[in-house]
């Protein structure tokens, strides 16, 4: 791994790592526990590595300038808005913490947010596990793999509003074969266009089949980036399956799994385009989550002063509970 | 290479120890059969005329044409939006490539002040709500002279593309010795010739998950790229929710744009799938 004179040393070095591994671990446990310090271990390392140097800062310039310029402008003016009564560009009046306190006591937000909260909390329960389930049986060799691979990718690659348009088609009971089979095979009654129940299951569905596989992909590529004396070892212990996924894969997996946990929670919480072109928020209100009450209130309504508050609101919510995230993921296990 | 020749001697025994369970194969193309679905119940509506898919359900098209694709060929608000759509993406990712590989060479290699603080807000620009910081982007890109032009929408994706390929090109570059950097200063060259000539070819293919993923998320994205543009760089997806006349939604035309805006992805995808999973294990996982 480590440039020419590793090259070189590879075979001998592999050779002791293996025996070393193979020799030293008796029982699934400590097998557990080499693999959950083995990321730890590398991370430390690595940090010590670097060099301290501020003129850094003129390689990174760039970078910072051309984000600011499209992050740090609109943010401020939404700032201004939310704290702003605005009925004209000249006419305005400062109005301080009035609309962050009518957002937060307004009923119909109160709700969405628990819609959106309950929709990516099921997102995560059901998109993680199918993911590494995916992953792990996924082909691991031979022309199978680059077949898997971008059948299972596709879904990632396609316009999120044609994935609604997929989708509205798909599960219409009429057209769709997705809704025809479910109404005439199986004999449920379905419509989403007017049952809540059925609108929430088709959104959630699609959610489903539009981004398990970014997170059987992380899974995938985390498994892949196992190194063979772990799974020698468990040969030689004579683990079982289950005890080898349990004990080896899982734990190594903790890394990647925080940043589809972090990256599916983002985007399950902010969702928009996709069921605002299969159910527009409704029937009713059934899936009108928070991003789409918001753009109601800020492009439908123009209430400029309400949507800024919620927006900011909305904003410092997936900021906190990303932050909570990523700190419970890192420190468990360690 | 050396590192994959000590690889291929233990794969008798790995082999057997990374054993799947005997069905899981099974189950895994029986999943990437349902996953296909609903994309070929698209393919099949775009080769229908529109009276046979609004008409009745039937598992297999009666009658099949391309007319809907001719239309899509043929029309110019059609295939000129498709073609913006390719050419900001690319855009795109050749310009947040060119400002994320200095800055992941130095988080990867350089420790300074607010390194870390400075990170953590690259990637909260993923989590701004977009529908109220659409309408300054709106103004903004007005004020400049960048509104409805490929480029605008290209800087405007660097938004969230620069974080990420920052961070995928700087899990990369930590994989590279820092001996490469300090033999080469010793040889006498400069930072920027080192660059160039040495460091950019041995991250080849960090170079290429990473624009894969920069394309992959702006040809994906609708909200920002609708907003800051009108006529001449209208992205296809936006032409794409335009399609209902006084005649009804237009399905059939609809799901032949539905299955072409696919394509380019399927293509890149093609090119870059072996690079994926190392991408992804090599990056800050």
């Amino acid at each position: 791994m480590t440039g020419k004179g590793a090259e070189e040393l590879a075979p001998a070095g592999a050779t002791v790592a293996g025996g070393q591994v193979a020799g030293e671990i008796l029982t699934g446990d400590v097998l557990a526990g080499a693999a959950r310090e083995a990321p730890g271990e590398q991370d430390a390392s690595r940090a010590d590595s670097r060099t301290k140097n501020n003129r850094a800062w003129f390689l990174v310039l760039p970078v910072v300038v051309s984000v600011a310029f499209t992050a740090v402008i609109p943010l401020m003016t939404v700032v201004n808005f939310s704290v702003q009564d605005i009925f004209s560009p000249t006419d305005r009046i400062f109005v301080g913490l009035d609309w962050f306190r009518s957002v937060t006591r307004d009923p119909e937000i109160r709700a969405a947010l628990l819609r959106t909260l309950l929709f990516s909390a099921q997102v995560l329960l059901l998109e993680i596990p199918l993911g590494v389930a995916l992953a792990v049986s996924m082909p691991r060799r031979g022309a199978g793999v680059s077949v898997a691979l971008v059948l299972v990718a596709l879904p990632l690659l396609i316009p999120w509003n044609v994935v609604g348009t997929i989708w509205q088609i798909f599960a219409r009971g009429d057209i769709g074969l997705g809704g025809w089979t479910i109404n005439n095979v199986l004999g449920v009654n379905f419509n989403y266009t007017l049952d809540s129940t059925d609108a929430w299951i088709t959104v959630l569905l699609m959610d489903v089949w539009h981004w398990t596989p970014l997170v059987a992909l992380l899974a995938y590529a985390g498994l892949r980036s196992i190194p063979e004396p772990y799974f020698q070892a468990a040969q030689i212990d004579g683990a079982s399956a289950w005890a080898t996924f349990r004990h080896i894969q899982l734990p190594r997996l903790r890394g990647v799994l925080t940043i589809a946990i972090l990256l599916r929670f983002m985007d399950s919480f902010m969702i928009y385009t996709e069921p605002f072109v299969v159910t527009g928020g409704g029937p009713g209100n059934a899936t009108s989550f928070l991003s789409i009450l918001l753009s109601k209130i800020a492009v439908g309504q123009f209430d400029l002063g309400p949507a800024g508050a919620f927006s900011l609101l909305y904003f410092l919510i997936v900021q906190i509970v990303s932050y909570v995230f990523f700190t419970v993921l890192t420190r468990t296990g360690r | 290479m050396a590192g994959e020749g000590r690889r291929t001697e233990p794969v008798a025994v790995a082999a057997k120890a990374r054993r799947q369970l005997p069905w899981a194969r099974t189950v895994f193309w029986l999943y990437a059969a349902t996953l296909m679905l609903p994309l070929l119940w698209m393919f099949g509506m775009s080769i229908r005329p529109n009276e046979d898919i609004l008409g009745s359900f039937s598992l297999f098209p009666q009658r099949v044409t391309f007319d809907n694709y001719q239309t899509f060929f043929t029309d110019p608000v059609w295939y000129s939006s498709y073609l913006n759509s390719i050419v900001y993406t690319s855009m795109n990712a050749v310009m947040s490539l060119i400002v994320a590989l200095p800055a992941a060479y130095a988080f990867s290699r350089f420790r300074f002040a607010g390194d870390k603080h400075l990170f953590f807000w690259l990637l909260t620009n993923r989590m701004a709500p977009p529908a109220v910081f659409l309408l300054p982007f709106f103004q903004i890109y007005q004020s400049v002279g960048l509104f409805d032009t490929h480029l605008g929408v290209a800087i405007a994706h660097m938004l969230f593309n620069v974080p990420l390929a920052v961070w995928i090109l700087e899990g990369f570059m930590s994989g590279i010795p820092r001996e490469i950097d300090e033999t080469a200063a010793i040889d006498g060259y400069s930072l920027p010739r080192f660059f160039i000539r040495i460091f950019l070819p041995l991250i080849r293919s960090a170079i290429g998950v990473t624009a894969f993923f920069c394309f992959m998320f702006s040809w994906v994205e609708l909200l920002i790229a609708r907003t800051i543009t009108s006529v001449n760089a209208k992205p296809i997806a936006a032409t794409m929710t335009r399609t209902v006349s006084a005649a009804g939604v237009d399905w059939g035309l609809l799901a032949a744009a539905g299955v072409l805006t696919i394509i380019p992805g399927a293509v890149v995808i093609w090119f870059v799938r072996n690079y994926i999973a190392k991408g992804f294990a090599l990056g800050r996982v």
